[in-house]
């Protein structure tokens, strides 16, 4: 790499420190474009340093060494500037930081899944308090030893009575006997769903306890189908797929 | 810390007394030299040269800087040195000293004047030129020869 002529006088000048003005300032500019001339001022600066060693000669006083070393055991060392820092310098600082947000979003995952699992179990309580009630209500009404009680306008003897309660969305329907009268055997009451349009649909087979009480919890039915009424005949104890006459109770919805 | 000082205080010492003629001053210049490097090693790039010619050469500006009362005006951060040998040893700094020696005085006078006053005073080209009367070019021209003439005793 060569130095180019025309600045070789101002760069032992430049070396030195003694460069002014317009000079120092437009070899500066061209120093920033050419690496034989940045060369030549380090070679220049070694140059000095050989110059330095002329003077070669007095030591300094024992109390500057003194001096020293109690002005660097008063100091802490830095390690390195910012200027000459590697990237790799920065490697710890990158892992702590992505240490940090893996932390930040781990813990912000699990302040969600705690408040889902809050969430949850709150949830799973209330079910498991409305299964209990109706667990409750189908525990007494299907009890053997329920009293069931029928009542009817005074002096007016016990007749059969059949209680059907029925929601069509979910196709859950809860019938209610009392004062039936006993059936022979091989024979039993079936239910019926008539429905607004078509044939009656089977809606569970009963068979009357002594009091002549029974009860029907949501018998297999087809979903969403509008009941114009509900009728009860005596078939098969394996029940019928259309009811057998006469129709011995019919009711229609309120 | 104790270990680079002995080795290389005397060099930074010497240059330091020679530029400003005052024992003070030049252990001031030798204190705050090697506080620099304790407080921030990374200043010397030992890939980049030696650290005895770095130290002579920051030595030196800080005592111009202090004989002409002025701010520091150099980056030592942005110092390279490219010389051998590095100072480190009595025997091969002795050698090197002798060598220098004869070098200088082996120059003519006005050239040594020159060389020494820009070194040791810190005097620009124009100031010299002002002192000793000789043209602008001429002093620039000797400056730039007596260091080339160093560089080339080394050489040999």
């Amino acid at each position: 790499m060569s130095v180019h002529e025309q600045f070789a006088e101002d760069l032992a000048l430049h070396a030195l420190g003694v460069l002014q003005g317009e000079e120092r300032i437009a070899l500066e500019k061209h120093l920033e474009e050419c690496a034989g001339c940045r060369r030549e001022v380090e070679q220049l600066r070694g140059d000095m340093a050989l110059m330095a060693l002329s003077t070669t000669g007095p030591t300094p006083p024992r109390r500057a060494r003194q001096r020293l070393l109690e002005a660097v055991a008063r100091e802490p060392r830095r390690t390195a500037t910012p200027a000459q820092r590697g990237w790799w310098t920065f490697v710890p600082w990158v892992v702590a930081a992505a240490l940090g947000i893996g932390l930040v979003a781990v813990w912000l995952q699990n302040s969600d899944l705690q408040r889902r699992i809050a969430g949850l179990q709150n949830q799973s309580a209330q079910q498991l308090a409305e299964l209990q009630r109706a667990r409750e209500v189908v525990s007494t009404l299907t009890a053997t030893d329920a009293m069931r009680v029928t009542l009817v306008a005074a002096k007016t003897p016990p007749q059969p009575q059949g209680k059907a309660i029925y929601v069509r969305d979910r196709s859950s329907l809860i019938f209610l006997a009392s004062n039936f009268q006993p059936l022979p055997p091989q024979k039993a009451y079936e239910l019926w769903l008539i429905p607004t349009n078509g044939a009656p649909i089977p809606a569970g087979v009963f068979k009357p306890d002594a009091h002549g009480s029974a009860t029907v919890i949501n018998p297999p039915l087809p979903k969403g189908v509008e009941a114009k009424a509900f009728a009860i005949t005596v078939e098969p104890e394996s029940g019928s797929s259309a009811p057998t006459m006469p129709i011995l109770m019919i009711g229609a919805g309120e | 810390m104790a270990a680079l000082y002995d080795r290389y205080s005397a060099v930074v010492y010497s240059v330091a007394l020679r530029v400003l003629g005052d024992t003070g001053a030049a252990e001031d210049v030798l204190q705050e030299v090697f506080m620099q490097l304790w407080r921030n090693p990374g200043l010397f790039d030992s890939s980049r040269g030696s650290l005895g010619p770095w130290l002579a050469v920051i030595a030196r500006h800080r005592a111009i800087d202090g004989l002409r009362k002025r701010r520091p005006e150099t980056d030592i951060a942005d110092v390279v040195v490219a010389v051998e040998p590095d100072m480190a040893g009595d025997a091969e700094r002795a050698r090197a000293m002798e060598k220098v020696r004869g070098t200088l005085g082996s120059m003519p006078a006005p050239q040594r004047q020159a060389l020494e006053m820009a070194y040791f005073e810190g005097l620009s080209h124009s100031e010299i030129s002002a002192k000793t009367g000789e043209p602008l070019g001429t002093i620039k021209t000797r400056i730039r020869t007596g260091l080339s003439a160093l560089r080339k005793a080394f050489a040999a």
